[in-house]
């Protein structure tokens, strides 16, 4: 019987347009057999965890690069506990300083990927860290 | 030619080092194959024949001359150096305005400004969409009020400033003109820049508000009142740099950019403009990447196919339409986390490029950048950079020093060649605006992005410090941190603002505004109506919006 495929979101929370890594995390993460779905740019927290919840996925991916994650990523996890969706694993990249990663993965974020990250890394995170 | 069929077939797979001369065919298997970093194949060695039919006066001719390979002014460094331009902003209109003067102090020779995303957008502070948002990728403008205080204690008469402002340029600018106005400068002494380039919002830095005709409407508007009214002012900056970081080749960037210049010319022209009226205020902004040769190759490329194409695709008789003056960034892209004191070295190499291939103006990236806006320590060596290539190499004592190198003239070619071949295509689609509502150039970009990742993973491509020689260190470095009041300040300032201003002025201003919008007349002035009775950007954007609507991309990878 085969494996259902894990599906992930990629997502582009606020106002930031540099989607560049994002849309290559989304590619990467495809060849490497998973489904993906990518929200596009200027979404609200809810919209992404409505979006995570209509399309049942196991991952969501966060991007930003605008600096405004100590505001949209906490609204997103606590969106995430609002609507009992806490199985789904939520990892993130872009223009986040050190400072910040401790406080956000204490929120519950899996994983905080800097610039220069290798995609075999955040694939293998993905598959290894979903449906926990 | 011979070369020509060495990389050929070097480009078919064949892992063979290229041959000298007809006779001494030498096949190295295993040898390094070597491209610049955007995939062209690079030879081992240049010689004469790699120019057959090299014309001085044709393919170069002096700097200031026709094509203008060697520098759009005869006396390039020699007689002014390039700007030192770097772009800032954070925070509220005092926190810029301080940093403008730190960096003024510190000897940079012009401003530039860089705006948070909710004025990148036309949203004001207070809006909930900007939440979390306010001053934190730029600085917060809501009004002229702001304006002012960014430029208080500096004259506008007596600096350049340029504002990296697309959808809701006209209003920025128009606030500025204002700030002016109020100082008592004469609008005909100003000099700067508005990015104003929406084109390339759509294919690459995403900051669109309308859909691309009514943004293209605002454009012909700005040319046409700059043309009239502000004759120093560059209302174009034409630019390649955010196509580039969005991941496309250096050939891409060239060609793009170009392409998208003339796009407005022709806009320009159907609008009723004669193009020595606004042509020679068209400017153009490229990025400096990592390989050297490649980029010096394309600023001179550059140069040489505007100066052809606006004579021969428009008629241009004024020689400054003919100029392609160029700001150029070091590229963001390139910016390690890892190991961030290497950021220096590249920013330094990409430095001298630019100014090799002489660039007008030039911004110099933080070490730091990779993980919040500048510090000031670190665009202190970011400015320093500029001053010691400037003041110390001696590069700047000769106009175009490369000028003759077999290698940079042919790669000078075969960059213009290639980049020509996209021009064509973008001509047979019906132009930029058809090629991007098409999604051509965005999925080029997107594909040359995700081939350079995967070259990077494959480590065909190297990144010191990130997938080779890499170490387990964590410096600790001292990064700007953006105050948590400033969203609660500016929402302060709007509240005050929008008490004490004229509230029925400011609807008669905006309806004007919208009335007009409606129709074809220029809405500078109805902006400058607006601007000048302290109505907020947001308004202004948004009773646009009312008639033009948003332009929403598809989301696809």
């Amino acid at each position: 019987m085969t494996e259902k495929k894990i599906r992930v979101l990629v997502a582009k929370p606020g106002l930031d347009g540099h989607d560049r890594g994002a849309k290559v995390i989304a590619r990467a993460l495809r060849d490497a057999g998973m489904e993906v779905i990518y929200t596009g740019l200027r979404q609200t927290p809810e919209q992404i965890i409505n979006t995570a919840l209509q399309e049942d996925v196991d991952a969501v991916g966060l991007s930003i690069l605008s600096g405004a994650h100590m505001h949209l990523f906490p609204r997103i996890m606590e969106l995430r506990a609002e609507k009992k969706l806490e199985e789904i694993m939520v990892f993130a990249g872009g223009i986040i300083p050190d400072r910040d990663i401790l406080k956000l993965k204490e929120l519950g974020i899996a994983e905080i990927f800097p610039p220069g990250s290798s995609l075999v890394e955040i694939v293998d995170f993905v598959k290894a860290n979903v449906r926990k | 030619m011979i070369a020509h069929k060495a990389l050929k077939q070097g480009a078919n797979g064949i892992k063979w080092h290229n041959m000298r001369t007809e006779d001494q065919v030498v096949k190295k298997p295993g040898m390094r194959e070597c491209t610049t970093l955007s995939g062209h194949p690079v030879q081992e060695i240049y010689t004469p024949a790699n120019l057959p039919g090299f014309d001085y006066q044709r393919d170069l001719c002096e700097p200031g001359e026709f094509p203008f390979t060697r520098g759009v002014y005869k006396n390039m460094y020699r007689g002014r150096l390039w700007t030192m331009r770097q772009f800032a902003g954070f925070g509220t209109a005092e926190d810029t305005n301080l940093r403008f003067k730190y960096l003024l102090k510190q000897g940079q020779t012009g401003l530039s400004v860089a705006f948070d995303f909710p004025t990148l957008f036309g949203y004001d502070s207070d809006n909930p969409i900007a939440h979390g948002e306010v001053g934190r990728c730029g600085v917060a403008i809501d009004s002229l009020a702001d304006m002012e205080t960014l430029f208080d204690g500096i004259q506008l008469d007596q600096v350049t400033t340029s504002m990296t402002t697309n959808a809701p340029a006209a209003v920025i600018w128009a606030m500025y003109l204002a700030t002016a106005e109020k100082q008592g400068a004469d609008w005909k002494d100003l000099s700067g820049t508005i990015q104003n380039d929406i084109l390339k919002e759509y294919i690459a830095q995403k900051t669109f508000i309308y859909p691309p005709e009514p943004s293209m409407r605002l454009i012909t508007d700005t040319m046409g009142f700059a043309s009239r009214h502000v004759p120093k002012w560059n209302t174009i900056s034409i630019s390649g740099y955010h196509i580039r970081e969005a991941g496309s080749t250096a050939i891409q960037e060239l060609a793009f950019t170009l392409r998208d210049g003339i796009e407005y010319v022709d806009y320009g022209v159907r609008a009723g403009l004669k193009v020595d009226d606004f042509a020679p205020r068209l400017s153009f902004f490229f990025d400096v990447h990592n390989d050297f040769f490649e980029e010096i190759a394309k600023l001179r490329a550059a140069r040489r196919m505007w100066a052809r194409a606006m004579k021969e695709r428009f008629q241009a008789c004024d020689p400054r339409s003919l100029l392609c003056r160029i700001h150029c960034q070091t590229a963001g892209v390139s910016l390690t986390a890892q190991q961030p004191y290497n950021n220096v070295v590249r920013v330094a190499l990409q430095g001298l490029a630019a100014v090799l291939g002489g660039t007008q103006s030039l911004h110099t990236n933080s070490l730091d950048e990779t993980y919040a806006l500048p510090s000031e320590k670190a665009v202190t060596i970011a400015l320093r950079t500029q001053q010691i290539i400037a003041h110390e190499s001696g590069v700047a004592n000769t106009i175009d020093p490369l000028g003759g190198s077999y290698f940079l003239e042919t790669l000078t070619n075969e960059m213009e060649t290639a980049a020509a071949g996209y021009c064509e295509r973008i001509d047979a689609m019906g132009g930029m605006v058809r090629a991007i509502e098409r999604g051509y150039p965005q999925r080029e970009i997107q594909e040359a992005s995700y081939q350079f990742s995967k070259a990077v993973e494959q480590k065909e491509k190297t990144i010191v410090g990130v997938n080779e020689f890499v170490t387990e260190e964590q410096p600790s470095m001292d990064l700007l941190i953006i105050d948590e009041s400033v969203q609660q300040r500016q929402c302060a300032k709007l509240t005050k603002l929008r008490a004490e201003r004229d509230g029925e002025g400011v609807e008669k201003n905006l309806s004007a505004l919208k009335r007009a919008a409606e129709g074809m007349e220029n809405l500078m002035p109805h902006i400058l109506d607006c601007v000048r009775s302290y109505t907020t950007l947001g308004e202004i954007s948004d009773a646009l919006r009312a008639v033009w609507g948003e332009y929403r991309e598809p989301s696809i990878f």
